[in-house]
């Protein structure tokens, strides 16, 4: 039995007071906790007095898991990780490993990967819009939101096949090069965005409800968010400038102008501001990003000594009758060729800092994977920023956190 | 005994019918309605797959919900949490009685009609309560106290709102309301009452638990509130209730500020037609709001109620008293 529920039964044997505390168990089956996020409630009314936050519902090993698969297919295991935006993940898999292999991605490569990071940075922050309107009450929002982040992800699967888990990233470089007809969908999509952010921004904006359940809800000092250990809109959100992008530039962020929007209050609203525009300047990246493909045209977009011994030489043809797995079972050659040592890479993934640290033994396979997740480190700060707050505001906390739990649990 | 009333017994009986079904179907119809407008703001198609355009969605929708099972939690208070849903219905429902559709119809021509309407709308909060408790579980608890507070303060306002009209009327019967509404110089009472008519429109949403005041069963809150336990059936009673109140709230707000049946010329034939155009235009009021705007929070919506909708509707109303005192 995990321990709120130890605390709140022993309560009630030993309390002698009259008055009871409300106890209400939020979650995991919640319409607004954003997956299996469980939260131990004790009310007063509708205040909260303490929350509990209780994760591991959708934990599923993967950094145990990570450590008996090569290096190249963990990169499908991070897609599972923050499956809103699973191409950071990829990325930030494939930049450690580069690290540890001491490999040189070429600048086509880099530019492709910052483009779709960036434009998982956009489809994040529509979802995070559309599903922070929605527990609000706004339901035009989200499905405002959806009907673009459709279109984002229509290019997705131009790109790559696949809609939700990209790994599109491999490690020194990407798998495929985009197509005349990916650029020219992007070249449209940039156009008409910023119109499209200026619709929302119009629903919710200059809404008097919008912004009396917005101001002043959560205020996260910078003392605060720095010792909460917050990270990504939510520190900038607070009035801390820190993006690894600028801190710490990876893949094709030193080539491209951008600014880091910061907050004033550190409330919800700042936050919600924050996002709104870092929503515009992922969209002016992509651009940049877009114009210099055209210097790099004919450039391979994976490094020549990429460890693609990694990747399975040759599948398994299908026997007469066979095993409807059979087919895929990896059969390549099992070398080592893996340098011993240890990496560490971080990126700005759009919920946050999102870092690996990884340990090679020579094999081809991790020795120790280990993922720090924005999400768990915010979900902890729940408590902290729901104190004598109302039922309804925590909703518009958990949504301004942005919390993934497949990015909590792992 | 006397067998020559039986005959307009029977045919009473037939018209109540007729009306009942007649309501039930508007009532059905609006949920479809609902959703196609709100699917055309939010650039969705909306309920197309069950007949035609989708036309007999809501009668599928019935269908579906009787044939469900009427599950019962073994924890609740079993003849509470079966009574509640009828409560709140009928004390929903029987309130369109007394609104009048028409100068030689309705059916029942009570002189406190508006003073019925207003005690069997306070009564169906009593359903809502009386279910969130029965219930036993924590999220229809906590919906029942918000909407019996919410209910019960709105309902001031709203009163206050309505008192207004009835002293420039100067009777409680809707039918005399209508009358001294076309007797009046402006026709309707929306334009001398333009503050009491806001009051009213926005204590009936929030009377009826629409957004932005659907706080009692804030999904992303309290899953749904009052009624989460419920299935089948008697969770489709709720559901009809609260239409019924949208549509009653909507005809008393026709009859009380926009002159009722009343129109500019008489259209031979449809002796119903300003009514109904009055009322669906209310009606997609309702419905437009519920696609635009965001919930309030608790506290705040008690904030707008006690602090802003009340004192401004008494202010109203000594206004409104002054002036017919000198007038």
């Amino acid at each position: 039995m995990s321990s709120p529920l130890i605390e709140i039964t022993a309560k009630k044997n030993s309390s002698e007071a009259i008055v009871e505390p409300f106890y209400l168990n939020l979650g995991p089956q919640h319409p607004s906790t954003h997956g299996v996020l469980r939260l131990v409630l004790e009310l007063d009314g509708e205040t909260i007095l303490r929350c509990d936050p209780v994760v591991g519902y959708l934990h599923r090993g993967v950094e145990k898991l990570a450590e008996n698969l090569n290096y190249n297919q963990t990169i499908v295991l991070s897609d599972r990780l923050d499956y809103i935006a699973s191409v950071a993940n990829n990325i930030v898999f494939a930049l450690a490993f580069e690290k540890l292999f001491n490999l040189k991605v070429p600048r086509r490569a880099r530019l492709l990967r910052t483009i779709v990071g960036e434009m998982a940075r956009i489809s994040s922050h529509l979802l995070w819009l559309a599903t922070h309107a929605l527990d609000i009450g706004a339901m035009t929002v989200f499905l405002y939101c959806f009907r673009d982040r459709e279109r984002l992800l229509n290019i997705f699967e131009k790109i790559c096949g696949a809609r939700l888990t990209h790994s599109y990233v491999r490690i020194g470089g990407v798998r495929l090069d985009f197509t005349v007809d990916i650029v020219e969908d992007l070249y449209k999509f940039t156009e008409e965005f910023p119109h499209l952010i200026t619709e929302y921004e119009t629903l919710i904006d200059v809404n008097r409800i919008w912004l009396k359940r917005t101001k002043d809800i959560a205020v996260v000092t910078p003392e605060e968010a720095i010792n909460l250990g917050l990270t990504g809109p939510v520190l900038r959100g607070s009035g801390i400038p820190y993006d690894v992008r600028k801190f710490r530039p990876y893949d094709a962020y030193d080539e491209v102008e951008f600014e880091v929007p910061v907050g004033e209050k550190g409330d919800t609203y700042d936050r919600y501001r924050v996002r709104m525009i870092e929503m515009r300047q992922s969209n002016k990246i992509i651009r940049q990003c877009l114009d210099k493909l055209k210097e790099t045209e004919g450039e391979p977009v994976l490094a020549e000594d990429s460890p693609d011994l990694l990747i399975p030489e040759r599948v398994r043809e299908p026997e007469p009758k066979p095993h409807p797995k059979r087919g895929f079972i990896f059969t390549g050659r099992e070398v080592s060729v893996v340098p011993v040592g240890e990496a560490f890479a971080s990126i700005e993934s759009p919920k946050g800092e999102l870092a690996v640290y990884v340990v090679s033994d020579g094999s081809n396979r991790p020795w120790r994977l280990r993922l720090r997740m924005p999400s768990f480190v915010h979900i902890s700060a729940i408590p902290e920023l729901t104190k004598g707050h109302m039922i309804a505001d925590l909703i518009a906390i958990i949504g301004t956190l942005d919390v993934v739990l497949g990015d909590c649990d792992r | 005994m006397d067998l020559s009333l039986l005959p307009a017994f029977v045919i009473m009986l037939i018209i109540y019918l007729v009306l009942l079904l007649l309501a039930l179907l508007h009532v059905a119809y609006l949920t479809y309605v609902e959703r196609k407008i709100i699917a055309r703001m939010q650039q969705r198609l909306g309920p197309n797959r069950v007949g035609p355009r989708g036309l007999l969605q809501p009668i599928a929708d019935v269908l579906k919900l009787l044939h469900k099972e009427d599950i019962i939690p073994s924890a609740v208070d079993r003849p509470v949490f079966l009574i509640a849903p009828l409560i709140a219905l009928v004390c929903g429902a029987s309130g369109l009685a007394f609104i009048p559709l028409w100068d030689k119809f309705v059916l029942s021509n009570l002189n406190v009609g508006l003073l019925f309407i207003l005690a069997l709308s306070s009564l169906s909060a009593y359903g809502v309560i009386l279910s969130g408790w029965a219930s036993n579980s924590r999220y229809a608890f906590l919906g029942a106290l918000r909407a019996s507070a919410q209910v019960i303060s709105y309902e001031i306002a709203m009163s206050l709102a309505l008192l207004s009209v009835v002293l420039m009327a100067g009777s409680f019967n809707l039918q005399e309301i209508v009358r001294a509404q076309a007797e009046s110089p402006f026709k309707a009472f929306v334009f001398p009452q333009i503050i009491a008519f806001f009051i009213f429109m926005v204590s009936a949403i929030a009377e009826t638990n629409r957004v932005p005041f659907d706080l009692p069963e804030a999904e992303t809150e309290l899953v749904a509130g009052y009624f989460v336990e419920y299935s089948g059936i008697r969770f489709a009673l709720f559901y009809l209730a609260e239409y019924f109140g949208m549509v009653i709230m909507s005809g008393l707000a026709a009859t009380c500020f926009l002159g009722g049946y009343l129109g500019p010329f008489e259209i031979p034939g449809l002796p119903f037609f300003w009514f109904l155009l009055k009322l669906y235009l209310l009606l997609f009021f309702y419905i437009w709001v519920r696609a635009t705007l965001p919930r309030y929070r608790y506290d705040q919506l008690m904030g707008l109620g006690w602090k802003i909708l009340i004192p401004l509707s008494l202010a109203n109303l000594f206004l409104t008293a002054l002036f017919k005192l000198w007038l």
